[in-house]
Formats: structure tokens, C-alpha cells, sequence
């Protein structure tokens, strides 16, 4: 394996646990583009401390899947239960989610008119209804976390992709969320970049975060994963353990895909 | 080396190469004047002639500006002083026009006894705007609004009123209140932005100052709903009760009040002002009342336009792409004949609804359905992670739009929305085909209709042409400012 960003760092596992509570459980879910089937019949329970790499190859659903978790998709048929609240056209439990669950996207999207600490504090003081100042307090306490409070006066624009990917993090982090998603965070990183992200993600998991993370680090995936599901066309191909994922996969689809990604 | 790779694959640099200036160009007016008038024999032709026909035009017209008379009590009288000035045959303009017929450009027939009121509704719009173009303060603001204060003490005694100055020490009480409660600027003369239409209204009409006062006091009805009804019943139906709530208040409440008030204040100061009516009105302070109440109007309708329009409710969208298409399909001297005469038929008999107010009205609509256009071109150069990362963070529609969305995409839209301020502004003298004096042909044609002046041409229209030139080119200033302020500071 020739992985660039291979995790060399010793993990700290004393706060990885995971719990018998169920985060999310998604049963019998299907969802169509059109008449496109992109995800089919999807069972999926994600327990409270949990750390899920999601991989497969592209147009194989996992985005789609995670986009569903917090309704930036709608499903069409099944069930998806996030904290106990289900996921219904019901605006106010969509709210209610939203703002348990943070959000981390390939393209950071961090707001262009506001500053860092701006981009931090608006949905903590919108939504939230936390005071200005206890809001900025948060707000500079995650991003002392993700190492750039120098940062907090400048605009998104004067930013490197690395940084304004850290920012996107500690703006998810400041809503004090239960779950984090990761769609494809390093992505759209320069290669020098990826490795400050993934350092800020592994910490996120040391701390016993619960994060569903579609990614193609597995260098990431087998230092802090407890679980990696491999999609493809839609559907879960194989979930495993890390070691036994990558060391021992099962079907032929999996296998063809892991060479394809780590025989460079 | 250029020959690096023909000797051997590898190569190591040993030391890195440090910055150097740029090579210095020749520079200065000669190389300007190479670059952009003489690049190509094409070029210096076309700007040789282009000279030629700018000093033809101006040996044409300049001795007409300069022969320009500005003391003569007839266009006869202008032409005899020209004739004995600078010869028999010589062209010149007569300013004296201008000078003796001034107030009706600009006033119209208002009553010249009353011409402080229109002059302290204009100051005090410069009051009432600061809050909301400017959100820094600055030196330059501070020493323009002293000099519109000193302006408005001066009208006030210049005109032996002492409103004028009442008005003035209210406004800086309050914000002086205002920001002895933690309110800085803006924030401590948004009031006054808020209460200026009330104010511009009874100092333009004039009457009693309890009628403006109660259509007034049915917003902070509708405010007062909405406060206490949102906790219970949650913001939508809220919002309903607040606007069936101002409905209930100025149909049957506001009235009432405003006879009883009035009955008990009489016509004694400061509770009454002569009541000057529409039909006096003419001028700019036509052309200001009906472009700026459209522009004020037309900018929150035109966003709420756009936005139903990208609405997933299938009602809301077909409505605003109605109205949108309808009033962007039809002449805007449509829109005001129908102003004029048609609404008479569709009103119950013996309803006086203003000539002046049918007509803002009109234009407001018309130049809502442009905005909304403007601001759809703007919403849609966002990118949908926008509209993504604010639904995550868990924020509802509405704090979305104000938070994320529109301040974005007002931004892109900045050029498109002024340039149709300015267009609504230039409109406003279409009025003049529902019999409104607007300044460019109603008052002219009535200026020269009178013996002294019958004959003169140019002059009216370039005074009015200029004041129009002045203040478009003003706005669009204002929105370059904006346009570069956002730019440096989301950079």
C-alpha cells in the first residue's frame, strides 16, 4: 500500500467508545433521482460513538445516503430515524435535526460575506438563540481547536482550501452537534492541505464523536473507523471492520475496488 | 540553461532565485497617449477627427452658453441684449428663464408660501437615507449631516417657522436616547428611516398631523400582534393576525381617531399645515415624491417577487410570474392610463383616491416586476451550496433568505437593481400623459406658454435634463461605492 496521507500518529482510543444507543437507524430506504433508483433498500443502525468510513466508487450512492440523514435529499420510501425523531415533511423536526447533526461538504460552502467567526456564530445565535458573546466565546474556543483563532477576522475568500475546510468543521462544531457527516471533506484539497483536515477529523474522533464520513482516505478509515461500508450502485456491497475490510474483503466488487484505489 | 536536458536528465538547483522588479517600461503621458490615441495610422486618423468634431461642435454651441443672458423679464428682452452685446444675429441662450421661473420647475404650482415644507421633507430624507446607505460612520457623514442640520436652522429661520427646528432638536433627542441605550450607528437613526414617509407625507400635503400619526400607529398595531400572537400560534398565522389586525385598525379605528384628534387639536400649530393638494404638486417635487416613494416601495416588493417566484408553492410561483409578466408586457403609460381613468370605474362612486398616490402606485409595480427579475439573476449565480450549508445548520427559509441568501445575492445584483432606480426615476415624467405637471414637458409647456416666453426651446430642457443628470448619476455613483466597499471587504 502506498497511501500518501497514511496516519503515523498515535491514536488516543480512551474516549472511542461505542455505545449501546442507537443514533440512526435507517430501514428499507429507498430514494430515486427521476427514475433513477440511487439508493435501494438501504438497513443501516448507527450506534451512539460510532466512527463509519463510507467508500465506493462514484455514482455509487454514498453521498446521496449521508445528504439523506439530515433531508438535504428526501427519501421516497422507508424509514430514517435520527436521535429518536423521524424524518417526515414535518419542517420543525427537519429543523430539529439540522441542528443536531453538523454537516462538513467537499466544497466547504462557508458563507463569502461573513467572516470566520461570523460564519461560526450565526446559526448558534440564529438558531440556537445563544448571546453574541457566549456565541463568539464557542466560536473561538473551535477554532483555537482546529488551530486557526488568528484567523477569526478575515473572510473565507483570504483563505487556504485546508483552512476554510477547518472553519467548515469548527461551524458545524460550534452547534454543539450529536452526529457529524462528512461528504468527501478532502476532496477538493490541494495534497499539502488534506493532511491538516484529516489531523482535525481524527482528534473530532478521539473525543468520541459520532461521524459518518464518506471519504477515500482509508489511510483515515484504518487509523479511527469502527466500521467501513463499501456502496456501490446504490447499495451497501460489504461492511466490516477496518482490518478485516481492507486485509480480507469478501465480495469480488470490493476487492476489485480496493485494488483500483491502493494499487498506484 | 536552455540546453539543460541535452547534456543530462538530472539536475539539481543549488541555490533559489530571488525576486526582481519588473523591467521598467517607458512610462508618462506619451506612452498613454501612444497606447490608447495613436496605436495604428486607424487610430490617429479617427482620434484627428474625432478632435475636429469636437471642436466643431463646441465652436457651435459654446458661444451660445457663453452669450447666455440671465437678467431680461421676457425671451424679447433676451434677444435685444444679445443683439446689442454681441451683434445683430448672434445666438445665445436665456438663462433668464431659469432664473425668473426657477420655483416652478421645481415646485410646481405648490404654494410659494409653503415652499420650506418640500425643501424639509428633502433635507430630512438625508436624515432618513444616512441609516440606511451608510452602516460606518464616518467624518465625511458627520460633517455632511451638520451641514444638512445648519441647512434645516436656516430654513427654520429664513422662513420665520419654527417646525423646521422642532423636527430637527426631536430627531437628534431621541438618538441621543437611542444611544444612551446601547444603540450605535445605524441602529440610532433607524427610527427616523422608519417614521420618515409619515413625516415627508404631512409636510408635503400638509392637514392634519393626527392622519399620518394614526396610519402610523396601525404598523405598530400590526407589530404589537405580531409579538404577542407568534409565541402562541407560531409565526405564520401570526403574521396573518398582524396584517388582519392593521386592516381592522386603519378601516375602522384610524378614522375615527384622526376626526376626534383633529377635532380637539383644531387648526392651531404645530397639530396643522395648510393643506396643499395634488393637483399643486409639479415640478421635482413631483418627480421626488413619485420616484422615491416608488424606489422605497418597489425594492422589499420586487425581493418578495423574486422569491415567490423560485417558490416550491405552486400558487405563490403562478401568481408572481403573472403579475411579473403581465407588468413587464405592458407600457408603463398603459399602467398609468389605467391609473387615471380606468380605477375611477372600478372604485365605488364618490371615492377620492389621489391622482398622485394612483400613480406611485403604478410605478411601484411596474418597477417591482424589474427588480424582482434583477434579484432572480442574482439568487441564481448562487451556488447551491449555499442554500445547503445554511439548511444544515439547521436555519428555517426566512433566516436563511436574510442571513445568507439575500445579502449575497443583493450584492450581485447591485448594478441591475440601480440602473432600474434610475430608469424608475427618468419615468416619473411620463406622468405628464395622466395631466400631471412632471418637470421636463408638463412644466415646461406651461412656462412657455406665457407671452414673455413663448419661443424659447432649449433652455428649460437643458436645466431640467441637467438636474435629472445630477441626481441619476448620483445614484449610480452610490452604487459603485457599494459595489467596491463589498468587494474589498469580502476579499
Amino acid at each position: 500500500m502506498s497511501d500518501p496521507h497514511a496516519v503515523t500518529r498515535k491514536i488516543d482510543r480512551s474516549h472511542m467508545q461505542v455505545s449501546d444507543e442507537v443514533a440512526i437507524q435507517i430501514t428499507n430506504m429507498n430514494k430515486w433521482f427521476g427514475a433513477f433508483h440511487v439508493l435501494r433498500d438501504i438497513n443501516m443502525t448507527v450506534n451512539r460513538g460510532e466512527r463509519i468510513v463510507i467508500c465506493g466508487p462514484s455514482g455509487s450512492g454514498k453521498s446521496t445516503l449521508i445528504r439523506c440523514i439530515n433531508r438535504l435529499e428526501e427519501h421516497q420510501q422507508g424509514k430514517i430515524v435520527v436521535d429518536g425523531i423521524e424524518l417526515t415533511n414535518d419542517l420543525k423536526n427537519i429543523d430539529k435535526v439540522r441542528s443536531e447533526v453538523g454537516m462538513v461538504f467537499q466544497h466547504f460552502n462557508l458563507f463569502p460575506h461573513l467572516t470566520i467567526l461570523e460564519n461560526c456564530t450565526l446559526a448558534p445565535i440564529w438558531v440556537r438563540k445563544v448571546p453574541k458573546k457566549e456565541a463568539d466565546a464557542t466560536a473561538m474556543h473551535f477554532l483555537e481547536k482546529v488551530k486557526i483563532p488568528e484567523q477569526a477576522l478575515k473572510y473565507p475568500g483570504q483563505l487556504s482550501g485546508g483552512q476554510q475546510q477547518r472553519v467548515a468543521i469548527a461551524r458545524s462544531l460550534c452547534m454543539k452537534p450529536r452526529i457529524m457527516l462528512f461528504d468527501e471533506p478532502t476532496s477538493a484539497l490541494d495534497p499539502e492541505m488534506i493532511k491538516e483536515v484529516l489531523d482535525t477529523m481524527i482528534e473530532l474522533a478521539e473525543e468520541g464523536m459520532t461521524m459518518l464520513c464518506v471519504t477515500h482516505e482509508m489511510g483515515f478509515a484504518q487509523a479511527v473507523a469502527n466500521r467501513v461500508i463499501f456502496m456501490d450502485q446504490g447499495q451497501i456491497v460489504e461492511q466490516n471492520e477496518p482490518k478485516e475490510f481492507f486485509n480480507n474483503p469478501q465480495s469480488d466488487r470490493t476487492k476489485l475496488f480496493l485494488s483500483q484505489i491502493l494499487g498506484h | 540553461m536552455s540546453d539543460l536536458h541535452a547534456h543530462s536528465a538530472r539536475y539539481v538547483r543549488d541555490s533559489m532565485l530571488p525576486p526582481e522588479a519588473p523591467p521598467t517600461l517607458e512610462s508618462g503621458a506619451v506612452k498613454w497617449l501612444r497606447e490608447n490615441l495613436f496605436s495604428g495610422w486607424l487610430n490617429s486618423v479617427l482620434t484627428v477627427l474625432g478632435l475636429l468634431v469636437l471642436v466643431y461642435l463646441l465652436k457651435l454651441s459654446l458661444p451660445w452658453f457663453l452669450h447666455g443672458v440671465w437678467k431680461a423679464n421676457s425671451l424679447g428682452e433676451c434677444r435685444e441684449i444679445i443683439a446689442a452685446n454681441w451683434g445683430e444675429g448672434a445666438h445665445g441662450a436665456c438663462w433668464a428663464l431659469i432664473r425668473e421661473r426657477w420655483n416652478q420647475f421645481l415646485f410646481g404650482f405648490y404654494p410659494s408660501a409653503e415652499y420650506w415644507r418640500p425643501i424639509l421633507a428633502l433635507l430630512l430624507l438625508f436624515l432618513a437615507l444616512a441609516p440606511v446607505l451608510f452602516d460606518e460612520m464616518s467624518k465625511k457623514l458627520m460633517a455632511a449631516a451638520g451641514v444638512v442640520g445648519l441647512l434645516i436652522l436656516w430654513l427654520s429661520a429664513y422662513n420665520g417657522q419654527w417646525l423646521p427646528a422642532v423636527i430637527l432638536v426631536i430627531i437628534g433627542a431621541v438618538t441621543a436616547l437611542m444611544g444612551s441605550r446601547g444603540k450605535r450607528w445605524p441602529a440610532n437613526l433607524m427610527w427616523f428611516a422608519l417614521v420618515y414617509p409619515a413625516v415627508a407625507f404631512w409636510l408635503l400635503w400638509g392637514g392634519s398631523i393626527w392622519l399620518p400619526v394614526m396610519v402610523m400607529a396601525g404598523f405598530v398595531v400590526a407589530g404589537l400582534a405580531l409579538r404577542f400572537a407568534a409565541p402562541v400560534i407560531g409565526l405564520m398565522p401570526a403574521v396573518a393576525v398582524a396584517v388582519v389586525a392593521a386592516f381592522l385598525w386603519w378601516s375602522f379605528a384610524a378614522g375615527p381617531l384622526t376626526d376626534a384628534l383633529t377635532g380637539m387639536t383644531g387648526r392651531s400649530q404645530p397639530f396643522w399645515l395648510r393643506l396643499v393638494e395634488s393637483d399643486e404638486f409639479g415640478g421635482f417635487v413631483l418627480a421626488f415624491t413619485i420616484g422615491l416613494s416608488g424606489i422605497a416601495i418597489s425594492l422589499p416588493m420586487g425581493i418578495v417577487l423574486a422569491l415567490g417566484r423560485q417558490s416550491d408553492m405552486l400558487l405563490v410561483k403562478a401568481l408572481c410570474v403573472g403579475f411579473i409578466e403581465f407588468i413587464r408586457g405592458v407600457p408603463l403609460i398603459t399602467l398609468l392610463f389605467t391609473a387615471s381613468l380606468l380605477l375611477n370605474y372600478f372604485l365605488p362612486p364618490g371615492t377620492n383616491f389621489d391622482i398622485i398616490l394612483r400613480v406611485i402606485i403604478m410605478v411601484t409595480l411596474f418597477s417591482a416586476a424589474y427588480i424582482a427579475e434583477v434579484i432572480r439573476g442574482g439568487l441564481a449565480a448562487l451556488p447551491r451550496g449555499q442554500y445547503e450549508a445554511a439548511d444544515a445548520l439547521g436555519l428555517d427559509y426566512w433566516k436563511a433568505q436574510r442571513l445568507i441568501i439575500m445579502p449575497q445575492a443583493l450584492k450581485i445584483s447591485i448594478p441591475g437593481i440601480v440602473s432600474s432606480f434610475i430608469g424608475l426615476f427618468k419615468d416619473t415624467t411620463l406622468v405628464v400623459f395622466v395631466a400631471l405637471l412632471d418637470p421636463l414637458k408638463g412644466i415646461t409647456d406651461a412656462v412657455r406658454a406665457s407671452i414673455e416666453w413663448k419661443g424659447i426651446y432649449w433652455e428649460p430642457y437643458i436645466f431640467v435634463g441637467a438636474i435629472f443628470f445630477i441626481i441619476c448619476f448620483s445614484m449610480s455613483r452610490y452604487s459603485m461605492f457599494l459595489e467596491n466597499k463589498l468587494m474589498r471587504e469580502h476579499r
